[in-house]
């Protein structure tokens, strides 16, 4: 006991062990990211070019928020695309339907957006968890049902939201920043508490660390996975709302690309994909990583489908720090 | 034959083996104690290849070698014999026992499989297992399995022109005692063609088997002893550098129950499969003790007082009520804690706290509104790492860096603390060394003083009788006697024995 005592020390107090590392990584990473943009192009380090990041930013970061909950339970949801598609094209006929202003009663149009989300969510995670088909297959089929959904709805139009006051969201700046920054940041704080504060965050990394154990704890482990499929489908609706507002527009398309650039940000941000470890901070840091390189690329004058590669390499790297292959001989 | 001189291995941190010599002659049998972190592990692993030593040599009849892994070992005759069982269970047995040695069955890249299953036949006849080779090897028991490793691991025998080094570890802690018996007398007989390490934690079983016994602790060798020389107090002595308590199993405070007061009862019970017309009632104050071989349907009956299985036949009453909906929930809620054997995967989360580890039964109390009251959690953690003596850094600590002991305590606390007063024990102290095994047993003691009532499935009848006020021997599913087992009344091994078996 005495001698595990003390390794465990000469664990923790060294530098670059392997734990520490690995925990730092990501963040280090990102610094690393932002002083090479920086080198290459001083522009980058304009508080303008920030405020564009974190603008880009905002609706990737609530979608791999609500997908992080998952992933820490050691399932997956890739139903963000058609989720994210679905809330925003029906947010849009609401929100014109009532009014076509905040002003008006056309705001309930918002929570209305989010109870939509909910429902997708938990109707997503009443399919993996009763008819127990695996979170990967389900919610894969839920995305496309949604993503046809949209399109059924929309016809293929583009629905424009011209509200000032909704508009105000990117046209509105606080200290240079718009008040969409502001309402994610506030949504992660959401997060971060439910994760840290609630019975139900707890309850997702019991899940993702022990499923036997947990349901021999008396935990209800369905319940658990259906409310988180439930609270992801929320965070999703968040992220449309923000995607809505960013461009003034709500179509099917709304939800491209959310998919791949959300699963990385959660992995590049550390959140281990079986399950148990991680957290709404790595997937901050994960997704502002996704979103500088974006940019930065940009920047110093790359073009944009070099992006791609970068990622799919990035994701590669964040899995082979954050696996600890000593102790995984094979893996499926 | 084989030795190992100066054998140093260092981990970060852990000076695993000093300068460990260790010999073993042809045909002998040679034990190896110690308790849990002593180093026993590490030394098989240099043994059969797992790890390459530091420092010092490893010498085979005086020529020096040096394993880069276990199938160069295999190729100088080293086999090993898991203890957890190694074999891959969606695999016929044949397919396991020429696993990564099919070469020699294959012509034009098409595997012979009469020809396989003919030398798997053959294997199988050395440890007297008749069974089809082309058997899936899920549908086997625990007993057959363990035989079909040996069977494995005697292929070498064909391989191999010289002599054989087979470890054994821990291979009878799934085994019942005729099958013990059985797996000694063919170790007895193999010792022709091979030598044995023999590792286990049961001391008995070492000194009955093995012609000497190296006694491990904090990495290093502190006493060789042969057969005729060895005594258990004395072996234990120095494994623990301390005098194992005479009251090993706490008899002295056990304490007469409450017949009165009657928490579980099963009430001609069965569970198609696993046991039939089981009667029994467990009382506040009462340890209850099924004892039986594996298989003999133990296992179920814990599983079916947790609501985990639902018996065709007969009623189970948990404080005067059946129960409703049957699922583990309503058991933990009505105060039913289940301890189970697979400490690794069912009784601590690897990677949550201390404190989360052990409110996690019970977080409803510790919450309201689903927003937690982390405060009064750690303060709950702390209470309970000062009561039971919990050897961890603090509460944040992740469980699954503690020691085997210490993951044990935190799990008992997790029920104790949610006022759970039905405690389902399965092996609490398997894989524990000595003093945290009397810890446990010191744990069990007080939750009786407490008015709780403990269903256990022993490690060893020794601890089932020490421990318990009423044994229930089952044979197959089915019950053979019922035993007293106050203090002063115990029944013998012989006893039990004789109605298992």
């Amino acid at each position: 006991m005495a001698i595990a005592g003390t390794s465990d020390a000469r664990r923790s107090l060294g530098f670059l062990s392997r734990d520490t590392l690995v925990k730092w990584a990501p963040l280090l990473v990102l610094l690393v990211l932002i002083a090479f943009f920086a080198v290459m192009e001083p522009r980058f380090l304009s508080i303008r070019n920030f405020a564009r990041i974190l603008i880009a930013a905002t609706p990737a970061l609530m979608i791999a928020v609500g997908v992080t909950f998952i992933i820490i339970m050691g399932s997956i949801d890739l139903s963000m695309e058609g989720t994210v598609s679905v809330c925003a094209v029906i947010f849009a006929f609401c929100f014109i339907w009532l009014g076509g202003t905040l002003a008006s009663w056309a705001w309930l149009a918002l929570p209305f957006a989010l109870l939509v989300g909910a429902v997708l969510g938990f109707v997503n995670g009443l399919i993996h968890v009763k008819l127990k088909i695996p979170s990967f297959m389900a919610s894969l089929a839920m995305g496309f049902v949604g993503t046809g959904l949209a399109m059924v709805m929309t016809g293929g139009d583009r629905i424009r939201i011209e509200d000032e006051a909704f508009r105000a969201l990117l046209t509105v700046r606080w200290f240079n920043f718009p008040i969409m920054v502001y309402v994610a940041g506030l949504f992660l704080l959401i997060a971060w508490f439910i994760q840290t504060r609630t019975t139900l965050g707890r309850n997702f990394y019991a899940v993702g660390g022990g499923e036997a154990l947990a349901h021999g704890s008396g935990l209800n482990v369905d319940r658990v996975r259906i409310m988180g499929f439930t609270l992801a489908g929320v965070f999703f609706a968040v992220g449309a709302l923000l995607a809505v507002g960013r461009i003034g527009i709500a179509e099917t398309a709304t939800g491209n690309n959310f998919m791949f650039l959300s699963i990385t940000a959660v992995v590049v941000g550390g959140t281990a994909l079986w399950g148990g470890i991680g957290g709404v901070w790595n997937t901050l840091v994960g997704v502002l990583i996704v979103f500088v390189i974006g940019n930065g690329m940009v920047v110093i004058g790359l073009p944009g489908y070099i992006q791609d590669g970068v990622l799919g390499l990035l994701v590669i790297l964040a899995v082979i720090l954050s696996t600890d292959r000593k102790s995984i001989s094979f893996v499926k | 034959m084989y030795q190992l001189n100066k054998v140093d291995k260092r981990f970060p941190g852990v000076h695993a083996l000093k300068a460990v010599d260790f010999t073993i002659g042809r045909g002998e049998i040679v034990g190896l104690v110690g308790e849990n972190g002593a180093g026993k592990s590490t030394l098989m692993k240099v043994i059969y290849g797992a790890y390459q030593p530091d420092g010092g040599t490893v010498t085979i009849d005086g020529t020096a070698v040096r394993f880069q892994n276990p199938r160069q070992a295999m190729d100088h005759g080293i086999g090993m014999v898991f203890q957890e069982q190694s074999l891959i269970t969606n695999l016929t047995v044949m397919e396991n026992i020429f696993l990564g040695f099919e070469q020699q069955f294959v012509r034009f890249g098409i595997i012979n499989w009469k020809e396989m299953a003919a030398a798997a036949r053959h294997q199988l006849k050395k440890v007297r297992l008749d069974i089809d080779p082309s058997t899936i090897t899920a549908k086997l028991s625990f007993a057959q399995r363990q035989l079909v490793e040996l069977a494995k691991v005697l292929t070498l025998e064909e391989r191999i022109d010289g002599d054989l080094v087979i470890l054994l570890d821990e291979p009878t802690s799934v085994l019942a005692k005729e099958e013990v018996e059985l797996l000694f007398g063919l170790v007895r007989e193999l010792t022709s063609r091979a030598s044995f390490i023999f590792v286990s934690h049961r001391m008995d079983e070492v000194l009955d088997l093995s012609d000497r016994v190296y006694v491990m602790k904090d990495g290093e060798v502190v006493d060789v002893v042969t057969k005729a020389d060895a005594q258990v107090d004395a072996i234990q002595r120095k494994m623990v550098g301390r005098d194992v308590d005479k009251e090993y199993y706490r008899e002295q405070k056990q304490k007469p129950y409450d017949p009165a007061k009657t928490l579980v009862s099963f009430a001609s019970v069965s569970l198609p499969g696993a046991y039939a017309d089981i009667s029994f009632d467990l009382h506040a104050g009462e340890v209850l003790c099924l004892v039986g071989t594996e298989g003999s349907g133990r296992e179920a009956i814990l599983r079916t007082v947790f609501g985990l299985e639902k018996p065709s036949h007969g009623t189970v009453a948990v404080k005067g009520a059946p129960y409703a909906r049957r699922n583990a929930q309503e058991a933990v809620a009505r105060g039913v804690g289940y301890v189970p054997r697979e400490r690794k995967i069912e009784g601590i989360v690897n990677g949550m706290n201390v404190y989360e580890n052990m409110t996690l039964s019970q977080m409803g109390n510790y919450a309201s509104n689903g927003v937690l009251r982390i405060a009064e959690e750690k303060a709950l953690a702390r209470t309970w790492i000062d009561r039971l003596a919990i050897k961890t850094p603090d509460v944040y600590k992740d469980c699954g860096g503690l020691s085997g002991g210490n993951q044990q305590k935190v799990v008992l606390a997790k029920w104790r603390s949610a006022g759970s007063d039905v405690i389902l024990l399965d092996h609490p102290t398997r894989g524990l060394d000595i003093g945290a095994k009397e810890d446990v047993y010191d744990m069990v003691r007080e939750m009786c003083d407490d008015g709780a009532g403990i269903i256990l499935v022993a490690d060893t009848l020794e601890e089932a009788i020490g421990l318990s006020h009423t044994i229930i021997v089952l044979k197959d599913g089915e019950f053979q006697k019922r035993f007293d087992g106050s203090a002063g009344g115990k029944p013998s091994l012989f006893d039990l024995v004789h109605h298992m078996i």
